[in-house]
Parts: C-alpha cells; sequence; structure tokens
C-alpha cells in the first residue's frame, strides 16, 4: 500500500535536523531552559571568566597594556625556571609513589580475600577528609628538629626535614586514596570469569595477573597517576610549610603576590601553574574515557571465591598493614602532639595548646562551619542538577558546560583565588572581602566531585525511569526532585560531604580571598604554623577533625531522613473511607 | 478480578470503562524523523512518511526488525522525540506543541521502569499525585487499579522485592490508573522468560480489551504481535510495508519481506501473465505456465514482470511418488509437533512442516520426494516491493 504514495513524496527535500527539535522540545519548557541559561550564566561569572582574567593580568604590564614582559621575565629567571621544575619533579615522583600504594590497596581489598578489608578501606579515606597541614606537623614532630625519631630516638642533631622527601612521604599519603578510589572503581568493574577464563587455560595466578588483570587496569593506573598529578601541583599547604628551600610553582605565585604585590607576574605563575595541571586533566579525561573497553557486565555473576593464596594474601596484607601503621602514627603523633607541654622536651600532658586556641577565640572556626554550610549544599545540589542535565538532557552547548563545571578540578586553588581576586574588586562583580565570594570559591571549587559521582550513578540508572515519571505527567522539576535526587541519594551524600569538608579545609584558593571580616579555621592554622606553633596547630586541627566527623555524622542523618525509601502506603480504613467518600463501594 | 465479588455485569462494566473513559484515536500524518548519524556526517531516515490511523480503543502494533524505526515512532507519539516532519494527532487534537507530560497518554516500558524508591503504591498512585488531585480521588483511584490488578497486599513492598510478572503488573497499573488517552507499550514483555511471557501476553490482552484503551505495542516478536492486536503494522527501514489484520498480513502478506518475516515462507520465481478470471497466470523457467486461484493483492504488478510463488512450509506435502515438483530432502529436522523438511528442487530450497508426525510417512535426508503445493494457498508477490530510498 506505501509504494504509490511515497513515491510522489520522495522528492520533497527533507532539510529538518534533530539539533532544532531538541531546542523545539526545550522551548516547552520554560523552567528548565531558565535553569540551564542561570548555569550557564553562573559558570561564566565563576569558572570562565576569572580564568581569563588571569590571563588577562599575565599578559599585561602594570598599565593595562599587552606585554609578554612577565613571562620572559620568568623564563629568564633561573630560579623561577627551578621552580618550574621542582614541581613537575614532585608530581611525578609523589604520582608514582600514591598511585603504587593505591595499587596495592585496590587490588588487595577488591581481588583478594584478604582480612580487615573494612579496616584498609576506612585507613585509606581517612587523608581525603583529613584538615590541611595535618600530615606536615606529623612529620615536623617525627622527624624536625626536635623530632621524635631523628632526636628522641636517633640523637640526631639538626636534621633538615623540609625539602623534597618530606613533601614526597606527605604527598603521596595525602593523594593516595585518590588513586585507591580510581583503581578499584576500575578493578572493581573487571568481570571476574575473564581472570578464570585465563586460570582455566591453565595460567598461574601471576601470569594472569600480569596478562590479563595489570593490562586492564592500565587506564586506570594512568587515569590515577595524572589525578595524583594534579593533585600535588595544586597543593598549597604543604609545600608551604615544609618544602623549605625547595620552591614549587602554588607557593612561589602566592609569594610573589602576597611579598612582592606584583599581581602581574603572580598571574604567568598562575598560568605556568595552570598549563601542566589542565593538560593532565584532559589526558585523564581520554584515559578514562578508554575504559569502555573494561568488561562491565550487568548482570550479577556469581559470587566467586576471590585470590586466597596465603604466598599472595601475606606479603598483600602486610603491606597494606605497614602503610596503614606509618599512616596512624602520623595521625597518632599530631594527637599527642595536641596535649604535651613542649614536643621534643617537655611530653607532660596539658590542655594548655587547647586553652590557647580557646583564647583565640572562635570566630575563624565558626566562619568556616557557616561559610562550609553554605556551600556544601549548594555545591552538592548545583552538582547534581549539572549531572543531570550533562547526562540526561541534551541542548545547545551541553559539552561546554560539562567541560567548564568539571575544569575547576584541573584548576588549582591557587589559580582560582587569584582569578577571583582579579574579577571580583570592581563593579560591578565587586564582591572582594564579602562572604558570598568565599561560599562562591568553595561552591564552584568542589563541585567537579559531586557532578563526577552524579553523572557516573545516572549512566548507571535506566534512563526510562525519568521517562516514566515524565509521562506520568510530572515536569522536570518534579522528575528531579522527586526521581532523580532520590536516587542520586548516594552519590549526593558524597557530594555534600566532600564540599563540606574541602570547604572546611580549603587553603589554597582563600588565601587571597580571606578578609578581616571574615577569617577562617585554616589561615588561623597556617598562622600559627607560620609562627611555629607547632602544638597550637596541632590542637586547632585536632578541633576541626572533631568538627568535621560531627558534620558527616549530621550530613548522613539528614540525607538518610529526606531521602531514603519509605514503604508508604494508605491503610485499609483509610482506603475504605476514601472510597465512600468518593461515592463507591467497598466489597 | 476472580476473587470479587461484582454486584452485576453492567457494573463491572462501567466499572472498567472508568479507566478508558478519556480513550481516543492516534494519527499518523506523514511522519518523517531523521537522525543524524552517529559520526555527525549525515543524516539516517529512522521513519519515512508514514501514515498511521488507530481507532479508539483499538490495539495496534509496530512489528518489525530492530532499526525498523518502530520505537521512534511510538517515543514520536509519546512527545519523547519531535517528527522531523508531519503531524501527530490525538484526539484529533495536533499535539506538536504539547510535551510528553502534557499529552495524557501513558507508556509501559520494556524495563518497566518502576521507581526503584517508591512503595507499590506510592509507585502506582504517581500519576495521580502529580495532577495534584485530592487525597481521597488518589486513594480510591489507586486502590480500583490494585484491585484490577491483582495487586493486593503489595502496596507496601517495593519493586525489587516482586516478581517479574508483578512488577509488569504494577507497570501496567501505573500506566492504566492515570486513565490515559492512548496507552503505549515499548516492547514490555521482553525481560520475561518464554512461560511467563505468553501468560502476560494474554493477560495484558485481556486487561487491554476489557478497558478498551487505545493502544500501540511495539515488540519484534511475531508470535506476540499475532497474538494481542487487532492489527498489525509490519516495519522496514522506516517503511511502512503493510497493516492488516494478523490474519490479513499471514494469509496474503503484500511482499517477500512481510511474508518472511511473519512466519516462514517460500517462493519460487516466475514471470507474470495476467489474469484468467481470478486466477494469476504464472510461468515458470522450464515454460511451465501456472493457474494460481487466489493469487492476493498482486501489488504493482503488471504483464511480464518477475514475480514469485509464495507458500508457507505447511501449505506443501510431501509424497513418494505421484504428482508434484521432483525434490531432494536436504535435511530433516524433528520438533515433536511437526517435522521440518528441507527439500532440495533444483532451483531453490523449500522448507515443508509435516504436523503431526505420527501420522504420516518419515523421509531421511536423501530421499527423494515430490512436494505437493495447495494452490489455494500460494500468493502470487512482486519479486522487489519498491519502497524509497
Amino acid at each position: 500500500m506505501a509504494v504509490n504514495r511515497v513515491k510522489q513524496k520522495s522528492d520533497k527535500p527533507l532539510t529538518h535536523n534533530s539539533g532544532r527539535n531538541d531546542f523545539a522540545l526545550l522551548l516547552r519548557q520554560p523552567l528548565l531552559l531558565l535553569t540551564i541559561i542561570s548555569i550557564f550564566v553562573l559558570l561564566f561569572i565563576f569558572v570562565i571568566l576569572p580564568i581569563f582574567n588571569v590571563f588577562k593580568m599575565g599578559a599585561t604590564n602594570k598599565d593595562g597594556a599587552f606585554s609578554l614582559q612577565p613571562f620572559v621575565d620568568i623564563l629568564s629567571n633561573p630560579s623561577y625556571r627551578q621552580t618550574f621544575y621542582n614541581s613537575m619533579k614532585l608530581g611525578v615522583i609523589v604520582a608514582c609513589v600514591a598511585t603504587a600504594l593505591g595499587y596495592l590497596f585496590a587490588f588487595s581489598i577488591t581481588r583478594t580475600e584478604m582480612p580487615g578489608k573494612r579496616f584498609f578501606r576506612t585507613i585509606a579515606t581517612i587523608p581525603i577528609i583529613s584538615p590541611p597541614f595535618i600530615l606536615s606537623l606529623s612529620i615536623i614532630f617525627l622527624f624536625g628538629r626536635q623530632g621524635l625519631i631523628t632526636r628522641g630516638l636517633l640523637g640526631i642533631k639538626n636534621f633538615d626535614v623540609y625539602g623534597l622527601r618530606s613533601l614526597v612521604v606527605v604527598q603521596a599519603i595525602s593523594f593516595f586514596p585518590v588513586a585507591f578510589l580510581t583503581l578499584s572503581g576500575i578493578l572493581e568493574s573487571i568481570d571476574d570469569s575473564v581472570e578464570d577464563a585465563a586460570r582455566s587455560m591453565g595460567a598461574s595466578r601471576w601470569h594472569t595477573f600480569r596478562t590479563v588483570t595489570l593490562p586492564l587496569s592500565v587506564p586506570g593506573i594512568i587515569s590515577a597517576m595524572l589525578l595524583v598529578f594534579i593533585q600535588s601541583l595544586e597543593d598549597f599547604s604543604n609545600p608551604a610549610v615544609i618544602a623549605g628551600d625547595f620552591s614549587t610553582l602554588s607557593v612561589e605565585a602566592y609569594r610573589i603576590i602576597t611579598g612582592m604585590y606584583d599581581l602581574h607576574a603572580g598571574s604567568m605563575m598562575a598560568i605556568i601553574l595552570l598549563l601542566p595541571t589542565v593538560a593532565a586533566f584532559l589526558l585523564q579525561k581520554y584515559f578514562l574515557r578508554k575504559k569502555s573497553f573494561v568488561t562491565v557486565s550487568g548482570k550479577p555473576t556469581q559470587k566467586r571465591r576471590k585470590i586466597h593464596e596465603k604466598h599472595i594474601v601475606v606479603p598483600l596484607f602486610l603491606g597494606c598493614l605497614l602503610v596503614s601503621a606509618i599512616i596512624l602514627l602520623f595521625y597518632g603523633t599530631v594527637l599527642v602532639g595536641a596535649f604535651v607541654k613542649t614536643w621534643g622536651i617537655n611530653y607532660t600532658f596539658t590542655l594548655s595548646h587547647f586553652k590557647f586556641v580557646y583564647s583565640m577565640g572562635w570566630d575563624a572556626m565558626k566562619n568556616s562551619i557557616i561559610l562550609a554550610t553554605w556551600a556544601a549544599p549548594i555545591g552538592g545540589l548545583l552538582g547534581m542538577a549539572i549531572a543531570f542535565l550533562t547526562v540526561r538532557k541534551r541542548f545547545l552547548g551541553r559539552r561546554v558546560m560539562e567541560v567548564a563545571s568539571m575544569l575547576t578540578f584541573a584548576i588549582p586553588g591557587t589559580v582560582l583565588g587569584i582569578g577571583y581576586v582579579g574579577t571580583f574588586n570592581q563593579k560591578p562583580l565587586l564582591l572582594t572581602g564579602t562572604a558570598f565570594i568565599l561560599v562562591a570559591a568553595f561552591t564552584f571549587r568542589n563541585m567537579p566531585v559531586a557532578i563526577e559521582s552524579g553523572s557516573t550513578t545516572l549512566l548507571q540508572i535506566d534512563k526510562s525511569i525519568e521517562e516514566a515519571s515524565t509521562i506520568s505527567g510530572a515536569g522536570s522539576g518534579h522528575t528531579f526532585r522527586r526521581i532523580t535526587l532520590p536516587l542520586l541519594r548516594e552519590a549526593f551524600f558524597s557530594g555534600l560531604v566532600y564540599a563540606f569538608v574541602r570547604a572546611m579545609t580549603a587553603v589554597s584558593a582563600i588565601i587571597f580571598l580571606v578578609s578581616p571580616r571574615w577569617p577562617l579555621a585554616t589561615s588561623k592554622i597556617f598562622s600559627l604554623f607560620e609562627a611555629s606553633k607547632y602544638s597550637d596547630a596541632a590542637a586547632y586541627v585536632m578541633i576541626m577533625i572533631v568538627v568535621i566527623l560531627v558534620a558527616i555524622g549530621i550530613i548522613n542523618g539528614l540525607v538518610k531522613f529526606f531521602l531514603r525509601p519509605r514503604a508508604k502506603a494508605p491503610g485499609r480504613e483509610e482506603v475504605e473511607r476514601a472510597i465512600l467518600a468518593q461515592g463507591g463501594e467497598c466489597p | 478480578m476472580s476473587t470479587q465479588v461484582q454486584s452485576t455485569p453492567t457494573k463491572k462494566a462501567n466499572d472498567l470503562r472508568r479507566f478508558s473513559g478519556k480513550s481516543s484515536g492516534v494519527e499518523l500524518r506523514d511522519i518523517t524523523k531523521i537522525f543524524p548519524t552517529p559520526e555527525g556526517t549525515g543524516e539516517t531516515i529512522a521513519v519515512n512518511h508514514i501514515n498511521l490511523s488507530v481507532a479508539d480503543g483499538e490495539l495496534v502494533t509496530l512489528l518489525g526488525p530492530s532499526g525498523c524505526g518502530k520505537t521512534t515512532t511510538l517515543r514520536m507519539i509519546s512527545g519523547f522525540e519531535y517528527p522531523s516532519a508531519g503531524q501527530i494527532l490525538i484526539g484529533g487534537r495536533d499535539v506538536a506543541n504539547v510535551p510528553p507530560n502534557k499529552r495524557g497518554i501513558s507508556m509501559v516500558f520494556q524495563s518497566y521502569a518502576l521507581f526503584p524508591h517508591l512503595s507499590i503504591w506510592e509507585n502506582i498512585a504517581y500519576g495521580l499525585k502529580v495532577q495534584r488531585l485530592p487525597k481521597d480521588e488518589v486513594i480510591a483511584r489507586t486502590d480500583a487499579v490494585i484491585k484490577l490488578m491483582q495487586l493486593e497486599g503489595m502496596e507496601r513492598r517495593f519493586p525489587n522485592q516482586l516478581s517479574g510478572g508483578q512488577q509488569q503488573r504494577v507497570a501496567l497499573a501505573r500506566a492504566v490508573v492515570i486513565e490515559p488517552s492512548v496507552l503505549l507499550f515499548d516492547e514490555p514483555l521482553s525481560n520475561l522468560d518464554a512461560k511467563l511471557r505468553e501468560h502476560m501476553r494474554d493477560e495484558l490482552r485481556s486487561i487491554q480489551k476489557r478497558l478498551g484503551i487505545t493502544s500501540v505495542y511495539v515488540t519484534h516478536d511475531q508470535s506476540e504481535a499475532m497474538a494481542i492486536s487487532d492489527r498489525v503494522v509490519i516495519m522496514k527501514d522506516g517503511n511502512l510495508m503493510q497493516v492488516g489484520t494478523p490474519q490479513e498480513i499471514y494469509e496474503y502478506p503484500n511482499c517477500k519481506f512481510v511474508a518472511n518475516f511473519i512466519g516462514k515462507a517460500n517462493f519460487i520465481s516466475g514471470r507474470f501473465q495476467g489474469l484468467e478470471g481470478e486466477s494469476a497466470i504464472v510461468k515458470f523457467g522450464d515454460g511451465m505456465r501456472y493457474l494460481i486461484p487466489n493469487p492476493g493483492a498482486m501489488e504493482g504488478l503488471r504483464f511480464g514482470n518477475p514475480c514469485c510463488l509464495a507458500f508457507r512450509p505447511e501449505s506443501v506435502k510431501l509424497t513418494a511418488e505421484g504428482e508434484g515438483i521432483p525434490g531432494v530432502v536436504k535435511r530433516a529436522t524433528y520438533f515433536g509437533s511437526k517435522i521440518e523438511y528441507e527439500v532440495d528442487i533444483g532451483s531453490t530450497v523449500l522448507t515443508v512442516e509435516i504436523y503431526n508426525p505420527q501420522l504420516s510417512r518419515r523421509y531421511q535426508e536423501g530421499d527423494s520426494v515430490k512436494a505437493v503445493l495447495d494452490l489455494d494457498c500460494v500468493r502470487v508477490l512482486p519479486e522487489e516491493k519498491l519502497t524509497i530510498e
């Protein structure tokens, strides 16, 4: 029947394309369109514009004319060149060490029947949620001039703790959780049956690991190394206090701006810091996209016995145990340090450091809590919304939104701080000195983690669940609140926790932004550190840890309370009453 | 329903009519959908100028191989996709400017798409709550559907605590409760195992019939389409190939594709030599002319055109001697209810199905046989059906 009619129509040109189609669909959902536009505006003002201004400041002189003089100055200055090499060297070493540690933990936990997995998992998350300076503090307590190990146990006088070695240790411990999380995700997604297949063909455990497991986890290893590399370069707090003569880019940019008042040279330094981190970030995205060849099977496979041979499990277990012991030693040292009179000289118990912190007043801590309390839900919700939009909706500029919102992960806090100073110090965006600018810095800097976990979860949720809500009559907003957000609650929770903790513990992003009106806890710790009041700093850090743990508990409770599924249904009497009220009959 | 005591048959009918009060017909007018190719370099035509009208209360199935455009067509009716050209009318109203959530239609998804974090009761009541109806009305209407779908006692469970068949019923309940104008089914049974699929298929059909809601059903399973449809639409490469009742489609396919897609078919090529009364004259390579008494519509066939005889495997009988097309048995497969033979007749290989094999003679591979056609069951089809490129 279709033959004749179809013939006539085929000469009609078909010019419509689906791009217009998406836009037409969007126009009919004004709320959605408004949300998309608002997010674009926010991303432009708080991400794109500051970065643009860093480049602008880096490429202009004091009169505002275009000039590459700062760039030439930095290139021709051997000590600045050395700074660049230092940062790269540190980044590469830490990336290797932290990834090796992360792989040890990830492999042992996901692939073997090692005892104490929960314990090791917990150990591997502590560094993520711990305040800054804490590992630097303990390395000074342990190996410093009055160090427990160097001076106390080994009797070495004037041991120089400052420099590359300490930085590698401190950063490797700080950032190996990032590698651990990335790698355990990858290792978990490798289907056991692939390894079983190799084993069934007679391959030994070692051969299977070398020819199957390891090659399949290569994208994860590279991606983990790049992520650690970025973090190492971005790190400000550790190099700021224990680098000694070993200068790094993020600290140098800070010194140039605060010490020499040269915003232009500082910006140029920031650009030199920014380029490798962004490059590493883009590379990481590229490698993770290749992850698709990892065998992910949706079907729950039979639970099979993991690696259990003693000669494999025992060394892995001992390795994990050793790393855990070192981490616990570091954290324990700071705990003790907060309660002793004078480290290295007088180890009697005292609360005097806490008294001192108390006498400093609680303004800074209160401010940190208030700002983090604002930044966390804003960042968490915005993150989920962006994940929802970029994964589920089609609109012009979707990729731009995705990249722009994730970009802040690759932007070192120092760079973002310089950008904010340069962008928000004049009308109409005069925000410097306000709490708002701090909240904005926290929100946009910490959002990528929420977006990442939101997107990953969303990709695993069948799209038709949301379509079912739409076809039942719900608009985009209703669907997001009632269906998407509750389904994302795990991701939302981790996004909230991360955003809160990072806001509490941020250093690099805020050193340029803190004002006398809004002093923050981390800047207090930093100044205690600079005044060499290590035990007071330790006391402050301990209080911060307590605050963070309490906050995580509260966030957990709130998320559970509001988003936990409850089996709701009306009771029998209620149903019968309703039927009668509707004029029906009860059976 | 059987467990419930109903006052009178008419009341029962009225009760059921409650769910189809807003049911209405659907019309697709010259619908086209063009997608950019995945590489982004060109465009592919997913749906090509199709016209289709679904009457109020009718169940029409879109059937075709994957990639034929059936799901795209369904998603355009739902509003999740937007046609590149053409009009969609629901109840006579053009819905071009109506987003999916305002179309008053429902959909049952392939994966059921139940809300995993909501109880069964909340899943079913969801669409009513979205409309902000009074609480009593929500409760009463939800309860009516729960009884209709025999889901009593499940209200407080979560979807993952239900069996596949129960989940299917919840999905249908959620779709029916809002009294949709049209009910769309996107391969709803493909996740069930074979036994349950047949059971749910019959249940779904009987509920749809009792409720009388206009339904558009997408599937790639031809037996499913045959069993539940008022009419079947066969699609291929974005084109409608044939529309008709299951019987029409099976007995009078209009082209080789349809004949092959619905059931099995044998083809013998020849040349069309005109009509003699109702019968078609077909000439074969060996010069033999056959008179086909019941050739079908023979759309587009002119004198001298290449054509073919099409007939079902069950319309052929085998004998060892006597009249018939000579051939050799290539393979014999025993299925219990039937034996399937492949018989090489030189120009082609015929598939022959002999039902109730206990009663007939069995042939072995390599046996010489004669194939006897039941000429009343033979159709004449054009060799190539014209479709647009």
